[in-house]
């Protein structure tokens, strides 16, 4: 289920991607996976080199102002009417869903609100604007890959989103999908919440990693890299580490394996 | 029973310690003593596994819930749209029943008119079915004050009276206890009748026996009862009231007196309001699909009546409320129908329970409530609870009435950190900017000037890249439980342009200008 009544394009030309700030500087190579992911499917990429962060932590706590003013940034950087591709959940939520409020009544209100209608996120433009389709005839030369899939809290409450996850992961040949325990309880990652109220958020890790680590999953695949490095970072730091990958990273080493 | 009566005494008392050790502390360290504390983490956990998964089973259909919830939301919507017609009507139509009807604008103001009915009635008693709004106000509080016994009469709220602690839940006060400090809070504080230790059992039909035997007695002397409401009917004058013990029929009937108080926003025009929230309160609440119990309550005893109170009054407590109406972001705070769901599902109050908020509506919607009522401290009390959000939704999801808690919850985060200069549209709520502070803001405003510059935001990026190796290992509070973080040595900026990805749509089209001369 994506989000009601949302009217998908037809396969664009070309598209923008929003890395987002942490898989700059934490993740590129998921981003990369994402440039290729989307080229192999006959879409150029446009990676505006002025893009920074949509703006979310400061808007999350309250600091409107200085968020706005990051989140003028990005107009300007996505200013083509170009589709507009988000690599986490939590990043396409702020665009799609939040800068129309973070623009009202402002002189760029317009610019914002045509922002946020072009605006997918990943799983969703892969879905249901590519209708990406694996190469199921693809050999696997390895063991089946056991995948716990994380689905953000932003991507599955905010974009809804979370069939569009299951269906890419469920769909790659070689891969067995396992359901930590409390699937749609939020990791404690939250942002700035993870710093402003560190104990709670330890909390609320310290159950993820165990649901986590209980379902014996050779890796942890999300499409947020706050939840991926809040629970990968716990059950690292408990001496019992586990895998993370981004869903682009897992989707293209399927693409890259099946060509072989 | 592994434990004598006197050491039951020394747990329940020290349970009480606890209690108020924990209600003298800020939220941060209320939190913490709420998460070490592994029998308090039990119960909750397992109260919110057990109240979502209850819930579930009687939402079986996705689209039906939906749907009922896009009409409680408007029914509730509705209301608040006419709020003061309706309370007007409300008024008018009560009166015309015998109900006294009395206008409390702040918690004090309310808490003196219910005592100066009480005196007028000459009632040295009050036996309390659930109330919240009563809790609000901190009513037992006042008419001890003044000399007046309260007794709740709610099991739960029993209980936490003979703890002496606070409600830890709207709807289930006493959720944060188990089974057995039950047990032992009934054998070490309560008596029977007959004066003797209630028997210790932890049998939830003997606790019940016990409570029921020694409320009749009260049921039978109280000088007035009180409840709170849970809609008022407009048009007909009616008040209505959901409970499951029967408790609530018997405050209300049984004594000569029956005093109600409720928030302003429970009003609702017409009977026909009434089937599109009862479908939701009790089944979002406790997952029942209705309650034991629904009381119609449309004035004091007619001449020829054998039963009923003589005086039948309304408390109309505004305490805040017409400033939530007249905030244009918050208005929806008052669409709330106390069912409790967004507790149940929320991550931060499964883990911290009720009693950390410090508030007496705990959870997403107490985080919504307490900093905008009259009577809390404001944003400046309330700034560290308002935070505890990782926005994860789960509550706005659960919200029988729509309700963008979420949405909320951050809109107090800005209005918390409101620069001077803004001017807030309507009414502020208490506190306004009260949170901005010198460190916070300079975090903020460097973190703004540095990435709403692209060149600036790419070479610290870049720096951190190459200084990654110089990057600390430890950033308290994050690698108190977790790994830090290694940035990659080469951003995706870096990678990107390396990789020739086009940056602009200029780019891209020049791009592929050349590609196709070079088809050619």
């Amino acid at each position: 289920m994506s989000l009601p009544d949302r009217i998908y394009p037809s396969r664009p030309e070309q598209v923008y991607l929003v890395g987002t700030c942490l898989v700059d500087s934490f993740y590129p190579d998921a981003g990369m996976d994402a440039i290729h992911l989307l080229q192999s499917c006959g879409v150029q990429v446009i990676f505006p080199q002025d893009q920074s962060c949509c703006g979310q932590p400061a808007w999350n706590s309250g600091y409107e102002d200085e968020a706005r003013a990051v989140a003028r940034t990005q107009l300007e950087a996505f200013a083509a009417d170009i589709p507009v591709v988000v690599m986490m959940g939590s990043c396409a939520g702020m665009m799609h869903l939040e800068y129309p409020r973070v623009f009202a009544g402002q002189p760029e209100e317009k610019r914002a609100l045509a922002l946020a209608a072009r605006t997918y996120e990943f799983s969703e433009f892969m879905v249901n604007v590519l209708n990406y389709q694996p190469m199921k005839d693809g050999k696997t030369s390895y063991q089946p890959l056991r995948v716990a899939l994380h689905t953000s809290c932003s991507a599955r409450r905010g974009m809804q989103v979370a069939a569009e996850h299951k269906a890419l992961v469920e769909s790659l040949p070689g891969v067995q999908v396992v359901e930590p325990a409390r699937v749609t309880e939020c990791c404690g990652f939250g942002g700035t919440f993870s710093v402003k109220q560190g104990d709670i958020s330890a909390a609320m890790a310290a159950d993820k990693a165990d649901a986590m680590a209980a379902t014996g999953a050779d890796c942890i695949v999300s499409a947020d890299c706050g939840c991926l490095m809040n629970i990968g970072g716990t059950l690292e730091k408990q001496g019992r580490p586990m895998a993370t990958k981004h869903l682009a990273t897992l989707l293209w080493e399927s693409a890259v394996e099946a060509g072989k | 029973m592994s434990e004598n009566r006197i050491e039951m005494q020394q747990i329940v008392d020290q349970e009480e310690h606890d209690f108020a050790d924990m209600k003298a502390r800020h939220f941060k360290a209320r939190a913490k003593m709420a998460l070490e504390n592994e029998t308090l983490r039990a119960s909750f956990r397992g109260a919110s596994d057990f109240l979502m998964a209850k819930r579930k089973s009687v939402f079986p259909d996705d689209e039906e819930l939906e749907a009922l919830r896009d009409r409680g939301e408007a029914a509730r919507q509705r209301s608040l749209q006419d709020l003061p017609e309706l309370l007007e009507m409300l008024e008018a139509n009560l009166t015309r029943n015998g109900v006294q009807v009395h206008w409390a604008e702040t918690a004090d103001d309310a808490c003196k008119i219910i005592h100066g009915i009480m005196e007028a009635g000459n009632a040295k008693t009050l036996v309390k079915g659930k109330s919240m709004v009563s809790e609000e106000i901190e009513l037992n509080h006042y008419l001890e004050k003044k000399g007046i016994e309260c007794l709740e009469s709610d099991m739960g709220e029993y209980l936490v009276q003979l703890g002496n602690e606070a409600p830890s839940h709207i709807v289930m006060p006493v959720i944060h206890k188990n089974k057995r400090q039950i047990a032992r809070l009934m054998h070490t504080r309560a008596t029977t009748p007959d004066g003797e230790p209630v028997p210790y059992s932890e049998d939830v039909d003997d606790l019940i026996g016990n409570a029921r035997a020694i409320l009749r007695e009260k049921f039978r002397n109280a000088d007035a009862g009180l409840s709170g409401v849970n809609m008022a009917i407009a048009e007909t004058g009616t008040l209505l009231l959901v409970e499951n013990e029967g408790n609530g029929r018997m405050s209300t009937t049984v004594p000569p007196i029956h005093i109600a108080v409720t928030g302003i926003e429970k009003v609702v025009r017409s009977l026909t309001d009434v089937p599109e929230l009862l479908t939701l309160l009790p089944r979002s609440a406790t997952g029942q699909l209705i309650t034991t119990y629904v009381n119609m309550i449309s004035g004091p005893r007619q001449p020829g009546e054998l039963d009923g109170p003589q005086q039948v009054h309304l408390v109309l407590v505004d305490n805040g409320r017409s400033r939530m109406y007249n905030h244009p972001q918050l208005k929806p705070t008052l669409q709330c129908i106390r069912c409790g769901a967004c507790m149940n599902h929320c991550p931060v109050y499964a883990r911290v329970g009720g009693h950390a908020y410090g508030s007496t509506y705990p959870g997403p919607i107490g985080q919504v409530v307490t900093p905008q009522l009259g009577n809390a401290g404001g944003l400046a009390a309330n700034g560290d609870m308002i935070n505890a959000c990782s926005l994860n939704g789960a509550c706005g999801e659960a919200c029988p009435v729509r309700i963008p808690l979420p949405d909320l919850i951050r809109e107090l985060r800005a209005e918390a950190a409101r620069p001077a200069t803004a001017t807030a549209l309507g009414m502020p709520v208490p506190g306004t900017g009260s949170r901005r502070n010198l460190g916070e803001s300079l975090i903020w405003t460097g973190w703004s000037t540095i990435y709403k510059v692209p060149f600036l935001y790419r070479t610290s990026t870049r720096l951190m890249g190459l200084g990654r190796s110089l990057m600390p290992g430890k950033l308290a509070p994050w690698t108190n439980t977790r790994s830090m973080p290694k940035p990659a040595a080469r951003s995706l900026h870096q990678l990107a342009r390396d990789a020739g990805v086009p940056s602009t749509a200029e780019e891209a089209r020049y791009q592929n200008k050349q590609r196709q001369a070079e088809e050619k």
